[in-house]
């Protein structure tokens, strides 16, 4: 555990020196405060007219799901994969740490980061807080972040194992983006045509999981497994590809 | 401290190591000598648990390299060829988080004094990315003695830096290795000569030579060396020491002197001064040449690849 930590303790650091990561929040903190500022501008001349209702804030965690597809695969990508280019790999892989700290490590400092974009967002439903009567429904909007948390460990953990098949981080950006989106959105597509295996498809199916449950202030089992199951193969992945390296 | 035994490694279809067996006790500094590509890294790389080996074993401090990998890499220090750090880091910051990797109690402290050995505590606020090849590399040492470690393995420690810090590093490999087991790699041979207690040569995977420095020069000299030097021309001097009985491979080297070589059971040296002196030159100098471990290497290198062409 304490490997662990130390690990994403240095990756969290590494972050807030790097320009990717900074370009990174500030597009999704932009583009949020836009959609924010539009929700709340829908209301307001919806209220002038006599009805509407307060804005719903799920709509801006669905959003910004949407948007970790794009930004995860820009922040995993030279996790591992930067390590093996310059060589620090090595010196890494001879300290006394196993592969699984390792990988876990990776991902929970870049857990740590998107979960730090996150805790910034919590500004939204503070500031609606003090505009609407009788205050914002926190029951939904926690199990609506709590989603979105699970989301990003999902999608980190499957960057973070894929940067370490690889010694190319724009290889890595590329890889993830297409397993990434395929999990959003692709992978629900050909459900439609087919009877028996869209049931299992759409299981797949990462919004499946998110939009119409977590993110309407339910929280079920089953979909818990499916991201503890994501995360599980994400961090397997890493760790395989770094044992494999050792019999090269 | 460190036993290999049979250790073969095939990178494809390329053999690079080819049962390798070698010793090294505790307090020893080993010398690993041998040219590029001979396998001094793989090997190294097999020992820290970086790579695997195809077949064969290696144990450190009785623990299996494979098997026992966590055990073996908490009493390693490895400092690799490369250096490789991360550049973006203070130096302190860096060090701080290799030795949070390894729990040493009291890190702040033991990162200081280790900066203080390798002579770097004036830089331990500073970016990694703005030192010298010379900083860096004493950066990666201290790295490797952080946890004080039983073993350390260091490949090519001493290059790239300027002689001052060749010294300055040599004199802390020495300090460390009075009570730990070194294996250094080196293809500086006056290192191996000068730090080792005992030096592997190795080419194309497979030790061809296992001996002490010394041993190893009054080993390998077969003949004595002699150079003889004259005032002005030397004009028919080789000619005339070729004459003598007994010389073997007489020639003249780019400086103008002569160098000749006879077998030590037939002192040849009385007859070439006579001959010398009666062909009417002045005799200035007539002096012994140690054969150096280089002369031993490229023999022993040289020996090795023409013995497989027949």
């Amino acid at each position: 555990m304490q490997n662990i930590w130390t690990i994403a303790k240095r990756e969290y650091k590494h972050y807030f020196i790097s320009p990717i990561a900074y370009a990174l929040a500030a597009g999704v903190l932009f583009m949020l405060g836009v959609a924010f500022a539009f929700l709340l501008g829908q209301s307001t001349q919806m209220a002038l007219y006599g009805g509407g209702s307060a804005p719903d804030l799920t709509q801006l965690n669905g959003f910004f799901a949407f948007l970790l597809v794009f930004i995860v695969p820009a922040l995993t990508m030279r996790l591992v994969a930067d390590e093996t280019r310059m060589g620090t790999i090595e010196l890494i892989l001879t300290s006394p740490i196993s592969d699984f700290e390792l990988v876990a490590g990776k991902w929970l400092g870049g857990l740590l980061f998107v979960a730090t974009l996150i805790g910034i967002t919590l500004i939204y439903p503070i500031t609606l807080n003090f505009m609407v009567d009788p205050g914002v429904d926190y029951r939904v909007l926690l199990t609506s972040y709590l989603g979105l948390i699970f989301i990003a460990a999902s999608f980190l953990a499957l960057g973070t194992g894929i940067s370490a098949l690889f010694s190319n981080q724009l290889a890595a950006f590329l890889v993830t983006f297409v397993v990434v989106l395929t999990l959003w959105w692709l992978v629900g597509l050909p459900a439609e045509l087919m009877p028996k295996a869209g049931a299992f498809l759409r299981y797949l199916e990462v919004n499946s999981h998110y939009a119409f449950t977590f993110n309407a202030g339910s929280i079920h089992l089953s979909d818990i497994v499916y991201f503890l199951s994501l995360i599980a193969v994400g961090i397997f992945t890493g760790a395989m590809a770094l044992e494999s390296r050792r019999w090269r | 401290m460190i036993q290999v035994n049979e250790l073969t490694k095939d990178y494809g279809s390329r053999r690079a190591l080819h049962e390798l067996t070698f010793e090294a006790q505790q307090g020893e500094i080993v010398g690993f000598l041998g040219p590029n590509g001979a396998g001094k890294t793989t090997t190294m790389r097999i020992l820290t648990g970086y790579m695997a080996p195809t077949s064969g074993e290696a144990r450190v401090a009785g623990y299996d390299v494979i098997k026992e990998s966590l055990e073996v890499r908490r009493r390693i220090g490895y400092l690799p060829e490369t250096v490789p750090l991360y550049t973006e880091m203070v130096v302190f910051d860096y060090l701080k988080f290799m030795a949070d990797l390894r729990h040493i109690p009291n890190a702040d402290e033991r990162v200081e004094e280790t900066l203080e050995m390798v002579g770097m505590l004036d830089r331990s606020e500073g970016y990694i990315g703005n030192l010298s090849k010379g900083m860096r590399q004493r950066i990666g040492l201290a790295q490797a003695l952080l946890h004080r470690p039983e073993v350390l393995i260091l490949d090519e420690p001493t290059i790239g830096l300027d002689p001052s810090q060749v010294v300055d590093v040599r004199n802390v490999i020495r300090e460390v290795g009075k009570e730990r087991t070194v294996l250094l790699s080196t293809h500086i041979l006056s290192e191996a000569q000068q730090l080792c207690d005992r030096v592997l040569i190795i080419n194309k995977g497979k030790i061809v030579v296992e001996d002490t420095p010394q041993n190893l020069q009054a080993r390998l000299v077969g003949a004595e060396h002699v150079v003889v030097r004259v005032r002005g021309d030397n004009d028919g001097l080789v000619e005339k020491i070729r004459k003598v009985k007994g010389v073997q491979n007489a020639h003249a080297l780019p400086d103008g002197a002569v160098e000749y070589q006879f077998m030590p059971a037939q002192d040849v040296r009385p007859e070439v001064a006579k001959a010398v002196i009666q062909s009417g030159y002045d005799l200035l100098e007539m002096h012994a040449v140690k054969m150096s471990l280089e002369d031993i290497f490229l023999e022993v290198t040289r020996e090795d690849t023409e013995r497989k062409k027949k």
